[in-house]
């Protein structure tokens, strides 16, 4: 068994019996990196050295730390600050930004005595679903790499699904875990808007963003999540609400669970291979004991409308402050105005640009109220639809995208076609209501999520059914890694 | 032709919060460039604001002083624009849920009372400091994030001379409350001005222009003086007044123009999704209602029925907070009010007018001021004598005891050792004692003049006077 | 679909100090006027009465102690800066608007 595929408590067992060193977890990671990260292109920089000295000096606190996170290689999105390390957010503008501080979730993963890897490839500013908007290099999907990993946080699926790392936080604004890890074959949860600080999150859509965890398990998920979880002084908008012992809720069991499955997540646009997973997923279910009935979410087809207004324009105020004065890579010019269009047009990349563009005009004098405000309207009743599911379930259950992985390029071209592929996981964003993707098999081949949504806060009961269903489902899903290489 | 001037100001006050409005970074002003800075202030990428409660606080009491409704719920938006002083390129400000609105200010030009409206108050984070040079311009951040309360005006000003009173009268309230020093130099009161003329009986508001740059009250004045008369001249002639930004030269005592307005600037203000609404119940603002310290127009009223003091006087010594401070410690000390308001009113504020200080930047201290009534009320000091212990008092400081004895200051008043001096006098000056018995009254005036000679102005005049007197029945 | 001219274009790269060549211009033209009518599909939806959800979270006044915490050293702060002078970040010269 690879080491990356023994479970949590088996990994902390060795390292404590001094059966396995934390220096050797960080050289597989190192390791598996310099063996396909050349074909896969996940990480976009590396903190070897750190990692290594940290793994010494860890090495040494075997069988008596307490540290829940004891050792383990953990990869980090590019969006998250950290100190000293370069921090991209994939995009040339920042090629050259070293954080002079840490982000929340680093320090608490810090404190656990987790081991950042090194900085994983997303798409730019977090602003894509497929990672080609990476400023510097496509991340490839390492079940076929003539395709997406998803986006935006691809580099954090695919090191996950490729073996460089068992532990990966990514971001997730519109669905930014949940679809990679679907399109990877890895678990990836999107915990409650406010369940984990933002601090240090490069900002994309302030009151959509919200950090997670991507892992090979759902055990391996709901120990990161842990770590990570709770109110921030530094952030106003974290919740002041207790964390409950997530490990707990893995029990296995789902008698008694009540599903719910809307019509509009299987309905036209879903390909039939996902459809024909997700359903047998949810028989499997069933056959647990839970009750499954399908419900209306109603506001479901305005969510892709809604979320690319609130976010554009969110993200048109977030991104302005990347103009060339303090930080970043500055376009000299012999005048101020001139120098800020020049770095800005040239830092940005087309996609970044093309969402600054309708948020600043969403939020301009004249068309304020008839796209931003309208578009938090709907968005309340977009959030009033889970509310009232959830007066009666327990859960939400569908795919996490409509189809499979697509090919690199397939999609560039139409925003609009691409902007479509989030429908499924949109409307969890704008409810802000935690979400998993776990996989549930193969569709010609490609790795196929079920997305499993819960109340606010209750992330307890989505790892419990995302737990439940893994054990029983028993894929043990890997891609080949043929024709991966350095 | 005759014009109504219609003037509306805009009031930025910095709070005097320990530190910034959403970082720990140190408010404190003179400190070298970009040392009061971290992450958050400088806009990193990543990084969230978090509210000061003080800057709240501070910002509810302003605005009740100023008579205004205070907001059950509110919450903060960003204004976007791009400026090197501006490192998030969005302002954290308030839009259309300002923390106090629809207040007022009493102020009083020529005995006449009027009340200026207060359209709103919210609170807003300051920007850095740009300086200009050759090759480009400098950007200091310790500025950055300060928290800040902007106070618009209805345009119920009518004269330039109103619009002082109301800065005056602002500024009081503002440094009464204690949240702020209301310090020009320092940047901690800001003011722009704006103004137009229309038509007396039009309904109809003129073009407006905006005055910026005005770094004193008196400028702002001046400058308002100098735009009136412009507006009216360009109208007189037919002309049409363009919306323009206008800059006030201090040399020229001139408004120039800055740049003209296209349009309305587009800040796109939207709710900040980084910071959670603002709710303020009736005990919040009861805690804070119950924070406020008497404001100026009530301790002109108390001098006035407490110590007896005319109108006037009680009017000029609490336009200050600090020279209210002053004159009440200074009774404290043991001093008569009226004494005390004399010197304040006359000496000090003489001195303080001429140096251009502050009652608390001289070493004069309200104990020494009283001490040294004191010693003018017990005959100890003449009041000429007490003009010289002033002086050394207010650029010095010290004991007025100390002073009086180190200087030699004491007054005369021993009989005998003033006949000493007086009978010698009159045996050398018979002459005058025939000229005062002739009816001659300036003869008197004359021997008196000489004792305060001979005695370098410490004998007591009225014991000089007697003893004189008595001494020429005698011959 | 929604029709946004060239000039609206340029007048909001100009607010979100971006420049374009004229091609660009054409095509965001093209790329905004689809998005903007794809969201006008919202219009479908009566909204009214039905209040904003600026905060997906119920939270209010959320607030800190007026307490002064250590600043950055001042090379430390300035370590990112593209350029600077005596202590300050410099730009280039302000001109305009
Ligand atoms: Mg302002
Ligand atoms: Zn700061």
């Amino acid at each position: 068994m690879a080491l990356f595929d023994e479970s949590y408590k088996a990994l902390q067992d060795r390292l404590h019996k001094k059966d396995l060193s934390v220096t050797e977890l960080v050289n597989e990671a190192y390791e598996n990196i310099k063996k396909t990260d050349g074909s896969v292109h996940a990480f976009l920089t590396l903190n070897e050295e750190a990692a290594r000295q940290q793994a010494q000096a860890l090495d040494a606190e075997r069988g008596h730390s307490q540290a829940t996170l004891f050792g383990l290689p953990i990869g980090i999105k590019d969006n998250i600050v950290t100190k000293g390390l370069k921090t991209t957010a994939a995009s040339q503008l920042l090629a050259n930004f070293e954080p002079l501080h840490h982000a929340t979730v680093v320090e608490r993963i810090q404190a656990q005595q987790g081991i950042v890897i090194g900085k994983l490839n997303m798409d730019e500013f977090a602003m894509g679903s497929s990672n080609e908007n990476s400023s510097f290099y496509t991340t490839r999907n390492p079940w076929d790499l003539e395709r997406v990993p998803g986006g935006s946080s691809g580099g954090s699926a695919a090191a996950v699904a490729a073996g460089m790392v068992p532990f990966s936080l990514g971001s997730d604004t519109g669905g930014s875990i949940r679809q990679p890890a679907a399109f990877c074959g890895v678990v990836g949860m999107k915990p409650t808007y406010g369940r984990v600080s933002r601090f240090g999150l490069i900002a994309f859509a302030s009151s959509l963003d919200q950090i997670g965890p991507l892992t090979t398990t759902v055990e391996n998920n709901a120990h990161l999540l842990q770590a990570i979880s709770g109110v921030d002084a530094y952030d106003s908008t974290s919740a002041d609400v207790a964390v409950p012992d997530f490990t707990k809720a893995l029990t296995g069991e789902v008698k008694g669970l009540r599903i719910a499955v809307p019509k509009e997540y299987l309905g036209e646009g879903v390909s039939a291979g996902v459809k024909a997973a997700v359903k047998k997923a949810i028989a499997q279910l069933e056959a647990l004991g839970a009750s499954v009935e399908e419900v209306s979410l109603p506001h479901s087809k305005y969510a892709v409308a809604t979320y690319y207004l609130l976010a554009s324009s969110e993200a048109s105020a977030n991104l302005a402050r990347f103009d060339g004065v303090r930080y970043g890579v500055r376009k000299e010019a012999d005048n101020l105005i001139d120098m800020y269009k020049k770095t800005r047009s040239e830092g940005f990349g087309d996609e970044v640009k093309r969402r600054i563009m309708l948020g600043t005009f969403a939020l301009s004098s004249g068309y304020y109220d008839a796209y931003y405000k309208k578009a938090q309207k709907v968005r309340t009743l977009i959030k009033r639809d889970f509310e009232k599911v959830f007066e009666n379930f327990d859960v939400v259950i569908g795919p996490t995208t409509p189809t499979t992985a697509f090919k690199i390029g397939e999609k560039i071209d139409d925003p609009l076609t691409m902007y479509a592929n989030d429908i499924l996981t949109i409307p969890v964003n704008l409810a802000g209501v935690p979400a998993i993707s776990v996989p549930c098999g193969l569709a010609e081949g490609l790795p196929v999520g079920l997305q499993i949504i819960g109340k606010p806060f209750d992330e307890a009961t989505v790892y419990r059914t995302a737990h439940a269903y893994e054990q029983a489902a028993n894929l043990k899903l890997a891609p080949s890694l043929e024709g991966v290489n350095a | 032709m005759n014009f109504e001037t219609i003037i509306g100001l805009e009031v930025h006050v910095e709070l005097k919060t320990n530190s910034k409005i959403f970082c720990g970074c140190s408010t404190e002003f003179g400190a070298p460039p970009n040392t009061h800075t971290c992450p958050i202030c400088l806009g990193h990428p990543g990084v969230l604001p978090v509210l000061n409660e003080q800057a709240v606080d501070f910002a509810m009491r302003a605005a009740m002083a100023l008579n205004c409704e205070i907001a059950t719920d509110t919450k903060f938006d960003r204004k976007n624009y791009f400026y090197p002083d501006n490192p998030k390129a969005y302002q954290i400000s308030q839009f259309d849920k300002p923390i106090g609105e629809h207040g007022y200010i009493e102020i009083e030009v020529e005995g006449k009372k009027k009340r200026i409206g207060i359209t709103r108050l919210h609170l807003e984070e300051d920007a850095g400091k740009l300086t200009h040079t050759e090759g480009g311009s400098l950007v200091d951040f310790n500025r950055v994030g300060t928290p800040l309360i902007e106070i618009v005006s209805e345009p119920d000003i009518r004269t330039p001379e109103e619009a002082y009173a109301y800065l005056e009268k602002l500024k009081a309230i503002m440094q009464y409350t204690g949240v702020s020093d209301c310090k020009m130099e320092e940047g901690s009161l800001r003011c722009d001005a704006n103004l137009s003329l229309r038509p007396y009986g039009q309904e109809a508001f003129g073009t407006k222009t905006e005055l910026k740059n005005l770094n004193s009250f008196s400028y702002v004045q001046k400058g308002l003086e100098f735009e009136q008369a412009r507006q009216e001249r360009v109208l007189i002639s037919g002309g049409v007044i363009e919306q323009e930004t206008r800059r006030f030269d201090e040399a020229t005592k001139e408004t120039i123009l800055m740049r003209v307005k296209e349009g309305s600037d587009d800040y796109r203000y939207f709710p900040e999704p980084d910071l959670v609404k603002l709710h303020i119940d009736e005990a919040w603002k009861e805690k804070v209602r119950a924070e406020i310290p008497e404001l100026p127009d009530a301790r002109k009223e108390r001098y006035v029925n407490e110590f007896g003091l005319p109108a006037y006087d009680a009017a000029v010594l609490t336009q200050t907070k600090s020279m209210a401070d002053f004159f009440e410690n200074t009774i404290q000390a043991g001093a008569d009010p009226k004494q005390a308001s004399n010197w304040l009113m006359g000496e000090v504020s003489a001195y303080l007018n001429n140096e251009n200080k502050e009652i608390e930047d001289v070493p004069l201290t309200s104990a020494s001021l009283a001490k040294m009534i004191e010693l003018i009320e017990k005959g100890t000091l003449s009041s000429k004598m007490a003009k010289k212990v002033f002086r050394e008092l207010i650029t010095k400081g010290g004991d007025p005891e100390k002073i009086v004895k180190d200087k030699g200051l004491v007054q005369i008043s021993d009989e005998g050792a003033l006949k000493d001096i007086i009978i010698p006098l009159l045996d050398a000056n018979e002459q005058s004692i025939i000229d005062y018995k002739n009816g001659k009254d300036r003869a008197l005036g004359f021997l008196v003049g000489q004792v305060m000679k001979l005695t370098k102005g410490q004998a007591n005049p009225p014991m000089v006077n007697k003893i004189i007197l008595e001494e020429m029945a005698k011959r | 679909m929604t029709e946004i001219t060239k000039e609206q274009i340029k007048h909001v790269a100009h607010l979100a100090r971006l420049t374009f060549t004229e091609e660009e211009v054409e095509a965001f033209a093209k790329d905004l006027g689809d998005i903007i009518g794809f969201a006008e599909q919202l219009n479908e939806l009566d909204t009214e009465g039905i209040e904003e959800t600026t905060h997906v979270l119920d939270i209010t006044n959320v607030l800190r102690d007026d307490v002064v915490r250590d600043s950055l050293d001042r090379e430390e702060a300035l370590k990112n800066a593209p350029a600077q002078q005596n202590g300050q970040v410099k730009v280039p010269k302000v001109i305009g608007d």
